[in-house]
């Protein structure tokens, strides 16, 4: 068991109002798992994410990463996980544009505890020639794939993606599915992927759906199908 | 323009008018820091032309009331009757003649000497000219001989009114006069004692005292030795002061001057001046880099607000309407840096007029900038500010609806050629800054420019009292020796200095003989008195302020820089010189060497080689000594008591009042001027960071995102303007040395040179201060770094 959340509830207050985005989630993933939350808008997948990741707290509720609360760590701790444990790939590429591919890359292998080098991250996701191209000449299936070799360059225990085909065509979208696909199954990262996208929930292990703030189903796929099948 | 409705009240405001006070109060940490720089600019405007107005009228409502003469000549004695032949000097309106002369008196509230300049006023009417404006008390009446008029200034320090007495050596006689009256005069609104560079009310009075009683004293019964004219309107001075001074040559006369060459008048038009160049040189540099900054903000706002302006287009909104929003925004940060200038430089100013107050001795003064003041301060500023960001305002409004509406062209990075593998030994983060900085080369320039002139300003303000401790070391210290000068009103036979060396506590004493004389070179010439001294001298050597004591040859000149260049002579070359004493020979003198002096334009010779060359016996008209301090109350009770002494000075306390008054006057510029460039360094650091923190709000997020600690993130933003101020420090002193070398040399006047000394420490404190303020600067916004919102930056598009 890498990640285990229990009892998890998020409240936000903007004045008067008060905004339930997670109302008591239970959630564990292991090692070399793969699952994708699905969910309309506003039912709190990315609430979770971010708790998961370390980049929010709850408002109640516990998160243990690998035994350890990571709820009771304040917020130079949470950088530490963010640092060591957690890789992210969000919607919007969010590369520096004044950065190369490679240098993108190096930006976490620079600073993490044994990473592998920037050009075998970006090989894996099969962006082996573009090394040094900056952000703006790449296309966005491409800043993508960047940004996952960005984000698993440090051989994080942990991959959060945030609806990371949501700007992409179909096309596109498999080869970054692919990627990630590629990640999970040769360095074993437990995968967490957000999706509105219901034909992506096949390549999944496990497919969490969400609503309101809960969470209404979970289904365990008998079989993985591999990215490069899906179309949408 | 849009249609503009039905009326409205101020809670009515149109769409974009809230959009307007929105983005100011969204956008008031840099709008506030932006109006300091503009403020800082407007406050040095707004109080050097209110204090040079102010001066300026002053002067001219003293000097009219008081019918200040156009002319002024002294000499020997001439007889009444000359004045129908000045009267008849074409462009002459008045005539008014008098006794004027220097005498000791004596205090009895203080030990030191005072020198007097007692000058003579009609005993039954108003003089026609240089009328006294009376300040207590009355004139002097008609057959009262020891009624005096005092100065003001010197009746306050001494404590002295209508009703007190003195004693004055007046030709040799102990005199007890009684004041009647205290007045101000416009002959001495800055008013210093012989061989002073301050004025001091303590040791130098004027008296005034009735023409009759003063001409039975100097027996000048129907004669005079002092004359001031009147001219009319549009008469040249210059002719007035060539003809008066062939009619009074005959009687004694040691040069005819102008009102612009008298002494009091002269220090006034030039500090006005120097004050002029100060509106020229600072105010636009505040402003320039205001308008900078400006436009560092605009054009990312713009850049922000592209989808919207695209939006207010597409709505109807005319290019004309878009660029007004902007011009607004323009004109709002300058109004408010202009209402806070204005409000600094009132205050400034009437510190600086009361400072002026001080020095210079008027009736009243009074600082009430005129409307015009704060309206050139506003014009400018507003004006320069709108210029600064005209590019930026074209850019929204050129920008086509359909194309603003897409998201910008990714900026462009490069990373090629040399600078590149340089780039190689950095990691990321370093790499991240070198790249932000010369993808935007305009703006990176810029800052380092403003930060740049924020140093180089310090360095200038910092360095000057330096400039001004140089000058004081090189006339007070390393060309003078002597504690006491004494002087007398007629040359004295050289025993003197003999019978001098004998009085209390006198070490040494060395002879000086100054003799009045026209210099004159081919077409050029000047007044000036050659310096007689001894060879060898001992108190007064003659110094070269770059290679120390110059030996003088046994005939021949000695000439300082300013006169050499003044007359356009060299070494080798040969002065004619007019002697405007005795029997005023007209000899010629080669230029024996020339010698560099930031005080005057002297000219000096061996005592013993103008004793020749004025076939006159040996004789001294002043006496340097050397004296054993504690024995000073002796010797200057000795001193009082010599009929021929008319003046006796200090060396120590003429430092002492130099060092007083240019400590006050210095500590207000010094410090304001820190300020101020303080101010402007952290404008310019401020902008630039939160300027760059906007745009790269969102990558740094990325970077907490990817688990960079928050000195990591911070690291990149900040490193980025400590680069640019890195950058900016050296040029800064460069700029600083070119510009206190402009300042020393637009303060140059015949009278005094500022010497260009810049310190280290001057430079390292103009570095320091600048450094402070960018590190404030800094943490202001590293506070805000550590607000940044991970979440919601991640989950929008830039």
């Amino acid at each position: 068991m890498i990640l285990r959340a229990e009892g998890l509830t998020k409240v936000y207050r903007s004045g008067e109002v008060e905004v339930h985005a997670l109302r008591g989630v239970d959630l564990s993933l292991s090692a070399r798992e793969l699952i994708v939350l699905l969910g309309p808008s506003g039912s709190g997948k990315s609430t979770l994410l971010n708790i998961l990741g370390g980049l929010d707290v709850p408002t109640s509720g516990h998160v243990y990463f690998r035994g350890t609360e990571l709820t009771a760590r304040d917020e130079a701790g949470l950088t530490r996980y963010r640092r060591h444990h957690v890789g992210f790939v969000f919607q919007f590429y969010n590369l520096i544009p004044s950065l190369t591919a490679v240098e993108n890359v190096s930006l976490v292998t620079e600073i993490a505890d044994s990473p592998m080098r920037a050009e075998d991250a970006l090989a894996l996701v099969g962006l082996g020639e573009r090394l040094h191209h900056f952000p703006a000449q790449l296309s966005g299936g491409e800043q993508q794939r960047v940004a996952i070799a960005r984000a698993i360059a440090k051989r994080p225990q942990l991959l959060l993606c945030d609806e990371p085909t949501g700007a992409l065509d179909s096309a596109t979208g498999v080869l970054v599915l692919e990627a990630i696909e590629a990640v999970n199954r040769e360095l074993g990262t437990a995968t967490a992927l957000i999706t509105h996208n219901a034909d992506i929930a096949q390549m999944a292990d496990r497919v969490i759906r969400f609503g309101d703030g809960h969470i209404v189903e979970t289904r365990v796929n008998a079989i993985r199908r591999p990215a490069r099948e899906l179309a949408w | 323009m849009v249609n503009p409705g039905p009326p409205r009240s101020f809670f009515s405001l149109r769409a974009l008018e809230r959009k307007l006070l929105r983005d100011l109060w969204r956008l008031r940490g840099q709008v506030f820091a932006i109006a300091l720089v503009i403020a800082s600019g407007v406050a040095v405007l707004v109080m050097s032309l209110g204090t040079i107005e102010a001066l300026r009228l002053t002067a001219d409502a003293f000097y009219e009331r008081s019918n200040f003469a156009d002319v002024f000549a002294s000499l020997k004695r001439a007889p009444e009757g000359l004045v129908g032949r000045i009267a008849e000097i074409p462009g002459v309106q008045s005539v008014e003649t008098r006794i004027a002369r220097y005498a000791l008196l004596d205090l009895e509230d203080f030990d030191e000497p005072v020198i007097g300049r007692i000058v003579s006023i009609p005993e039954t009417k108003e003089p026609v000219l240089n009328r006294l404006m009376l300040r207590s008390g009355r004139m002097v009446a008609p057959g009262r001989p020891d009624e005096v008029v005092l100065w003001d200034s010197f009746a306050e320090v001494h404590g002295l009114m209508p009703g007190s007495t003195l004693r004055a050596l007046i030709n040799g006689k102990l005199r007890t006069l009684q004041v009647v009256g205290t007045a101000l005069s416009a002959e001495y609104v800055y008013a210093m004692p012989p061989g002073s560079l301050m004025p001091d009310e303590k040791r130098f009075g004027v008296l005034w005292m009735g023409r009759d009683a003063l001409a039975h004293a100097y027996d000048l019964d129907g004669a005079f030795d002092d004359v001031s004219l009147s001219l009319l309107r549009g008469t040249s001075p210059e002719d007035v002061v060539a003809e008066l001074d062939l009619l009074l040559a005959p009687y004694g006369g040691i040069g005819a001057y102008a009102r612009k060459d008298q002494l009091s008048n002269w220090f006034l038009m030039s500090e006005i001046q120097q004050l002029a160049n100060m509106v020229t040189v600072l105010p636009t540099i505040f402003l320039a880099v205001a308008a900078f900054l400006t436009s560092m903000v605009l054009n990312r706002l713009i850049a922000i607000e592209r989808s919207e302006i695209g939006l207010l287009k597409a709505f109807g909104y005319s290019n004309a309407a878009v660029g007004w929003h902007y011009a607004q925004l323009v004109i709002a940060i300058s109004s408010l840096g202009v209402a806070l200038g204005v409000g600094l430089g009132a205050w400034f100013g009437r510190g600086m007029t009361a400072m002026y107050a001080e020095l210079y001795r008027f009736p009243f003064m009074i600082f009430r900038p005129s409307a015009a003041v704060y309206a050139i301060a506003a014009a400018v500023s507003i004006g320069s500010a709108l210029l600064g960001t005209a590019r930026a305002v074209l850019r929204a409004v050129r920008l086509p609806p359909a194309e603003a509406m897409r998201p910008p062209q990714p900026t462009l990075f490069a990373s090629e050629g040399i600078g590149a593998r340089i780039e190689r030994i950095f990691d990321q983060p370093t790499r991240m800054i070198f790249r932000q900085i010369t993808r935007f080369p305009t703006r990176s320039g810029g800052s380092v420019f403003g930060i740049a002139m924020a140093v180089g300003l310090l360095v200038t303000a910092l360095g000057w009292p330096d400039s001004i401790d140089r000058m004081l070391e090189g006339y007070f210290f390393e060309g003078q020796r002597q504690d006491v000068t004494v002087g007398f009103a007629e040359v004295k036979s050289s025993e003197v200095t003999e019978s001098l060396s004998r009085l209390p506590g006198v070490f040494s004493t060395e002879g000086v003989r100054s003799v009045a004389a026209r210099l004159r070179v081919g077409p050029r010439s000047r007044r000036e008195a050659i310096q007689g001294i001894p060879e060898h001298a001992h108190l007064t050597p003659v110094f070269d302020s770059e290679t120390g004591v110059v030996e003088l040859p046994p005939e021949g000149l000695v000439i300082s820089t300013k006169l050499a260049e003044m007359l356009a002579v060299k070494p080798g070359g040969t002065i004619t010189v007019e002697v405007l004493e005795g029997r005023r020979p007209v000899f010629e003198a080669p230029v024996a060497a020339v010698f560099e002096t930031q005080i005057g334009s002297p000219a000096y010779m061996r005592s013993d080689a103008l004793h020749r060359l004025l076939r006159e016996r040996p004789v001294a008209s002043a006496v340097n000594l050397r004296v054993d301090r504690e024995q000073e109350p002796a010797l200057f009770a000795a001193l009082k008591g010599m009929p021929a002494v008319t003046g006796v000075s200090l060396r120590r306390s003429m430092v002492e009042k130099f060092n007083e008054t240019m400590a006050e006057t210095m500590l207000i510029f010094t410090g304001v001027f820190a300020l101020f460039s303080a101010t402007l360094a952290f404008g310019v650091a401020y902008n630039s960071t939160r300027v760059s923190l906007s745009e790269r709000a969102r990558e740094l997020a990325t970077l907490r995102v990817l688990g960079q600690t928050r000195a990591e993130i911070s690291y990149i933003l900040l490193g980025e303007v400590a680069l640019l101020a890195f950058m900016g420090l050296p040029i800064g002193c460069a700029v600083g040395a070119t510009l206190a070398w402009f300042m020393s040399s637009s303060f140059e006047t015949d009278l005094y040179r500022m010497p260009l000394v810049l310190e280290h420490a001057t430079f390292g404190w103009a570095v320091a201060i600048a450094v402070i303020s960018v590190a404030i600067s800094a943490a202001i916004v590293r506070q805000r770094l550590d607000r940044l919102d991970l979440i919601a930056v991640l989950k929008t598009r830039e």
